[in-house]
């Protein structure tokens, strides 16, 4: 693909995809990103920002 | 020292080989595993990090999760160039290759259904921030602070309100315009895409990024028509003063795989 120049991917766009997207699988190691309430604790603010169910994007603005 | 096997991504069989150094998580080499017709793209982990305690406590380490999120993410690249992976969440762990087996048997119609659907299809990310001061509003929004230069100084309570209304409705005429941009954007983008999903909007704490996020989408496109994608993206940019578009991409299709595993991790097999 050469439609655009890749430069290096943002951490936070990242984990937009790789903590709320991506196949669910429970694994040998049970352990789940969405079943770590000690993240959602430290991790608060970035937790909620790739977890949090918002339907329109703007809604909890202004 | 035992190795655990981290899943990367389900593929169906590829001609082109991997890259032969492509190394994932921890810098271990990333592997094929063929099975049914299917194949894992795993690597060794150590079990010091990736059993179930120290996994917890590491996934509060933001530098131990973004060093892991980048060796993931370096594994699906390499595979989006080759194939049409099926990209699983982050820290999806088996103790060995049996395990991973059983985990391909288990879930082998849903794979098979969904690398169907994506196959061909890359996603591309869309954001749309509102840039923290656009040229008609910055006059009113900055009067009668502190930092304004010569501070507009309201004569009367009166005329402070007068202001403060002022400035609350150019601040609400800026996210007025913003969500009607979005929103225009959006299904202008939906429209050329087999699917659509809105992600919340990003913490600014979080992206360093300057304005406001307020839209953070992600659009299914076939790579054929990913060109054109880009090209309407590219033409919105700059289209609505004071708003910011930015592209991402292409990435494999995250966004859009858990259609078909929701309901199969309900019924818990």
């Amino acid at each position: 693909m050469t439609v655009v120049e890749r430069r290096e991917v943002a951490l936070v766009d990242l984990l937009d995809r790789l903590l709320a997207g991506g196949v669910v699988i429970t694994g040998d190691i049970t352990l789940r990103i969405a079943d770590v309430d000690l993240v959602r604790i430290d991790l608060n603010a970035l937790i909620s920002s790739v977890n949090k169910n918002v339907p329109a994007p703007w809604g909890d603005l202004v | 020292m035992t190795g655990l096997r981290y899943v990367y991504a389900i593929c169906r069989p590829f001609g082109a080989p991997l890259q032969a150094e492509l190394t994932g998580v921890g810098g271990a080499p990333a592997k094929l595993l063929h099975h049914h017709g299917l194949v894992a793209v795993v690597s060794d982990v150590p079990q010091r990090d990736f059993a179930e305690e120290p996994l917890r406590a590491h996934l509060e380490d933001l530098d131990w999760l973004a060093a892991t999120a980048r060796g993931h993410q370096q594994v699906i690249d390499a595979l989006t160039a080759v194939t049409t992976p099926l990209p699983l969440r982050l820290a999806t762990v088996f103790r060995d290759d049996s395990g991973v087996r059983v985990m391909i048997e288990a879930r082998e119609e849903d794979f098979r259904r969904t690398l169907d659907r994506l196959e061909g299809r890359v996603e591309w990310g869309v954001k749309v921030y509102v840039e923290a001061e656009t040229p008609e509003t910055a006059g009113t929004a900055t009067a009668g602070t502190a930092e304004s230069g010569p501070p507009a100084k309201p004569a009367s309570g009166r005329d402070y309100l007068v202001q403060r209304r002022r400035r609350a409705k150019a601040h609400e005429d800026s996210w007025l315009r913003a969500e009607r941009f979005a929103g225009r954007l959006h299904s202008l983008l939906s429209a050329h895409a087999d699917a659509a999903r809105l992600h919340p909007p990003q913490n600014a704490a979080l992206s360093r990024a300057a304005g406001q996020n307020v839209l953070n989408a992600a659009y299914l496109v076939p790579r054929k028509e990913s060109e054109e994608f880009v090209e309407i993206v590219d033409r919105t940019k700059g289209e609505e003063p004071g708003m910011r578009v930015e592209l991402t991409g292409p990435w494999a299709a995250y966004s859009f795989v858990d259609l078909e595993f929701a309901q199969s991790e309900e019924e818990g097999s």
